[in-house]
């Protein structure tokens, strides 16, 4: 299969209409075109910015959901429940980092404990039976390094942290693989609709496709407008986290949820699949689409926070600050509609559990293609995918004397912080999808990404990518 | 997984000015298989990529040279000197191996192109220097840009790589290096706009230099999206300000790259976040010896590589089975506004510091500073200085003092009146 990935000049338009254009190489967008991949279709995926995932996927809590406390009967609770398996599975074959370390929904006073056997119940009406309750002394023993005053925890053992990098890279390079046109640096200004399907205007030139799925994230409700649709305005929840070194991760054995509130989820406490440990998130509503910053009072708040719930997390060094917003709409549940007459999709209003829910998603956004009408045909088995591993719970290529006996650029350490070799840096260049920036190096490989901030590797880590840069 | 594992006398874990004297020192005493190892490509530590004057020791009869004064030895220069002693000697220096954890009380595994390795040694030494923290560490909010970087960064992207750096660049921090940074910046034809300090009054003369210095005004937010655009300053006054530019450098702020002795379970002190050690350069671990600035985040190379050759002596000690005890000393603790001390354990042996005194800092300025050092309430040495102490620049105090620790007694206080 011919990989078409184009990154700049006018679209191709020799073949003729695609079947389905999905607008949105996030998480959700990659995971949609992926489903599609599987079917005899010609797709297109289409992605304003240079990279795939660079919204809300690159920066979020990277936590696997069972989706233990989602508000049952929707359908969020089904598609982030199904999502979990299949994401889980899908993770388990491609090599995407992906640690069950188990949540402790951890209760700091009395009115907080007595709702922990209302979670426990909402689990149970959510389908997920695994859930219990543990007192004071068990949280304690699992837990040595909280903070004082914790008085029992829900423990929930199938939450569990993943990659949120390698998650849209894989189901990008699959889809791409078999076949699906990926349009990067390509940002849609208008569409055109006509009973035969639609033609998108954009940056790059017009776009004709039969099929069109909305799944623009911080812009789905922008998006929705150009087809004349009114159905909810997304407001950006900006969450700030901070990310503490590896030498941290030693205080943290679970992902540490507090007991939500009305004013949202809360901060958390959990550690990567990096090895390290992140704080946050904050929850601000924002008008400003592009307002990932950080701020003195975030920051500030966090740290109040994770005082209290690990106060030893404070003396530690800090990798990363960064800021993602959510796209929330105002609706407790995600806006996924099919416009029947319109052969159009929109998915609006994936919000902090779109990463788990991105296959389950796809599932369902495929069939409501079926329902528009669309003849998806057989769906056939995508070759298997595997990617190189980047987490910390098997060997990393630096630990591995098979690698570096067949190629010692395995042994050559680059990044020291990160421990990432000259052999994984290099090949991530001839990669389906290789990076586009410093930053996009980074989350394939983490290179630059640890304590020192590219102290030691900065200058080298930016020679290899001028080097062998696309 | 497969490892060669081998044996050695003595174990250096890198290759900077410390741990090349050190090296250099033992290998020409005689002490058996001395090796080095280096996880850069190049050795020869940070002086590789200090382009700057005034490496190397003070000479005799002339003025003490200043550490970024022009004249002396150039840090390529100073580190190329210095592998070449050290390989002169007969140590082994082994480039391009990282130290990836700890198999033993002294036994280190290793990743090198050539495969995996596991090191036993009679004696290790640590010397893995230190590092300016990054932005992410000082926790500047705002966006996250191209065009933020510490000094170390922005060398060896000027002097090893001649990347492009920018065009207008603002320099934060008062310590020598910023001096450094601006004059590698200059090399790359960047115009510097400011030096900012938090601090009301700089230990630096600059009206030489042209350069605009902005004193009490601390960083308060990065903006630009894909690049850096400008810098938000609080002043003291508490106004606010955005100064325009296209790159920042964030200097100083040393700490010590502790992760190895960390991993090993080595005592830190509190105050230098490096392990704690004696004057015999003894941590917590019989045979685990330290020296360079992975103790003291920082002081010149030449300090440095003084440690180093002075560390020779115990490390041949040790290899003799004539050592003391390690951590039989008492913990040596500093009062507020005191930051730390250097060697911070008393010791065993009635070994003295190199030069026989002490190294502190000080969090804020300190005119002409009464020490004093006491043991359970009974004072064992005072000390004026004749100098004000100033923050981020080294001050001393002698250690004639250690014999009148009693070993049994609590911990030894240092405080500043």
């Amino acid at each position: 299969m011919t990989v078409t990935v184009t990154t700049a000049g006018l679209l191709p338009t020799g073949d003729g209409p695609y079947d389905v254009t999905v607008v949105g190489a996030g998480v959700v967008g990659a995971a949609i075109a992926r489903e599609l991949a599987g079917y005899r279709l010609r797709t297109a995926l289409v992605e304003a910015a240079d990279d795939i995932g660079e919204g809300t996927s690159k920066a979020n809590t990277a936590i696997l959901h069972t989706g233990f406390d989602a508000v049952p009967g929707s359908l969020e609770a089904r598609l982030v429940r199904e999502g979990h398996g299949l994401l889980a599975a899908y993770a388990a074959r491609t090599g995407i980092p992906l640690e069950r370390v188990g949540a402790l929904l951890v209760a700091w006073d009395d009115e907080q404990r007595a709702v922990l056997p209302e979670l426990l119940a909402k689990a149970v009406r959510n389908g997920y039976h695994a859930a219990r309750l543990i007192g004071a002394a068990e949280l304690r023993a699992r837990e040595p390094h909280l903070g004082p005053g914790a008085l029992g925890a829900l423990e929930v053992p199938d939450e569990s942290i993943i990659c949120p990098w390698t998650t849209p890279l894989a189901f990008a390079t699959q889809a791409v693989r078999a076949g699906v046109h990926l349009h990067l640096g390509c940002r849609v200004r208008g569409v055109g609709s006509d009973a035969d399907g639609h033609t998108l205007s954009t940056s790059r030139g017009p776009l004709r496709t039969r099929y069109l799925i909305n799944a623009a994230g911080l812009y789905a409700d922008e998006f929705d407008r150009f087809l004349g649709h009114e159905e909810f305005t997304v407001t950006p929840r900006r969450g700030q986290l901070i990310v503490f070194d590896k030498l941290a991760r030693g205080l943290v054995d679970h992902i540490l949820l507090p007991v939500p509130t009305a004013a949202g989820k809360g901060v958390l406490v959990a550690p990567t699949v990096f090895g390290n440990v992140l704080l946050g998130p904050t929850s601000e509503d924002l008008d400003d689409r592009t307002a990932t910053g950080s701020t003195a009072e975030g920051i500030r708040l966090l740290r109040e926070k994770g005082r209290r719930i690990v106060p030893a997390l404070l003396d530690e060094e800090v990798t990363a600050v960064y800021a993602g917003l959510r796209a929330a709409t105002g609706q407790e549940d995600y806006r996924i509609r099919h416009h029947p007459g319109r052969r159009y999709v929109t998915v609006g209003g994936i919000r902090s559990t779109g990463l788990t829910a991105s296959m389950a998603i796809a599932g369902h956004v495929t069939g409501l293609l079926a329902e528009l009408g669309l003849d998806l045909g057989e769906r056939r088995e995508l070759p298997e995918l595997t990617l190189p591993n980047i987490g910390e719970a098997f060997p990393r290529p630096y630990l591995r004397a098979d690698l570096i006996a067949r190629d010692p650029a395995y042994g050559t350490l680059v990044c020291h912080c990160e421990q990432v070799t000259l052999g994984e840096i290099r090949d991530a260049f001839s990669t389906t999808l290789p990076p586009r920036s410093v930053d996009g190096l980074r989350r394939r490989t983490r290179a630059r990404g640890g304590r020192c901030q590219g102290f030691y590797c900065g200058a080298a880590v930016r020679a290899l990518f001028e080097k062998e840069r696309p | 997984m497969t490892r060669t594992e081998r044996h050695v006398d003595v174990l250096i874990v890198g290759a900077g000015p410390a741990g090349l004297a050190a090296g250099a020192e033992l290998a020409d005493a005689g002490a058996g298989h001395v090796e080095i190892l280096e996880r850069e490509q190049e050795a020869g530590g940070i002086p590789r990529h200090c382009h700057h004057g005034g490496f190397g020791e003070r000479r005799t009869g002339g003025r003490p040279r200043g550490p970024y004064a022009r004249g002396g030895t150039d840090g390529p220069a100073y580190a190329r000197r210095s592998v070449a002693a050290a390989v002169r000697a007969g140590a082994v220096l082994r480039t391009g191996v990282t130290v990836t954890g700890w198999a033993g009380p002294r036994t280190l595994d290793t990743t090198g192109p050539t495969g995996l390795g596991r090191i036993t040694a009679t004696a290790v030494l640590l010397a893995t220097g230190a590092r300016e923290r990054p932005r992410t560490a000082r926790l500047i909010p705002g966006t996250r840009p191209a065009g933020v970087y510490t000094t170390g960064e922005l060398q060896q992207a000027v002097h090893l790589y001649g990347q492009r750096i920018g065009t207008r660049a603002v320099v934060v921090g008062d310590e020598p290096v910023a001096r450094s940074a601006v004059a590698t910046l200059r090399a790359a034809g960047v115009q510097v706009a400011a030096l900012v300090t938090g601090r009301p009054d700089t230990p630096f003369r600059v009206r030489r230099s042209g350069l605009p210095m902005l004193t009490g005004a601390v960083v308060t937010a990065l903006h630009g999206r894909t690049r850096l655009s400008g810098v938000e300053l609080r002043h003291d006054d508490g106004r606010t300000t955005t100064l325009r530019c296209d790159t920042v450098v964030l200097t100083g702020d040393f700490v010590p790259d502790n992760e190895l002795a960390r991993r090993g379970g080595l005592t830190l002190d509190p105050g230098t976040r490096g392990p704690a050690y004696d004057a015999a350069f003894r941590t917590s671990r019989p045979g685990v010896f330290a020296a360079g600035n992975l103790l003291h985040a920082v002081e010149r190379a030449h300090v440095a590589a003084l440690e180093g050759r002075a560390v020779a002596v115990p490390v041949l000690h040790r290899l003799a089975g004539t050592d003391l005890p390690a951590g039989a000393g008492q913990p040596l603790l500093v009062d507020a506004p005191l930051r730390w001390i250097a060697p911070n354990v008393t010791g065993s042996g009635g070994e003295r510091p190199p030069g026989g005194r002490f190294v502190l800092r000080t969090d804020r300025r300190l005119p002409r500073p009464l020490l004093l050092v006491s043991q359970g309430g009974r004072e064992l040495h005072r000390q004026r200085l004749l100098l004000p102490a100033v923050p981020d620049r080294p001050f001393h105090l002698a250690a004639e003092w250690l014999d009148r620790v009693d070993p049994l007694g609590p911990a030894v206080r240092v405080s500043a009146l």
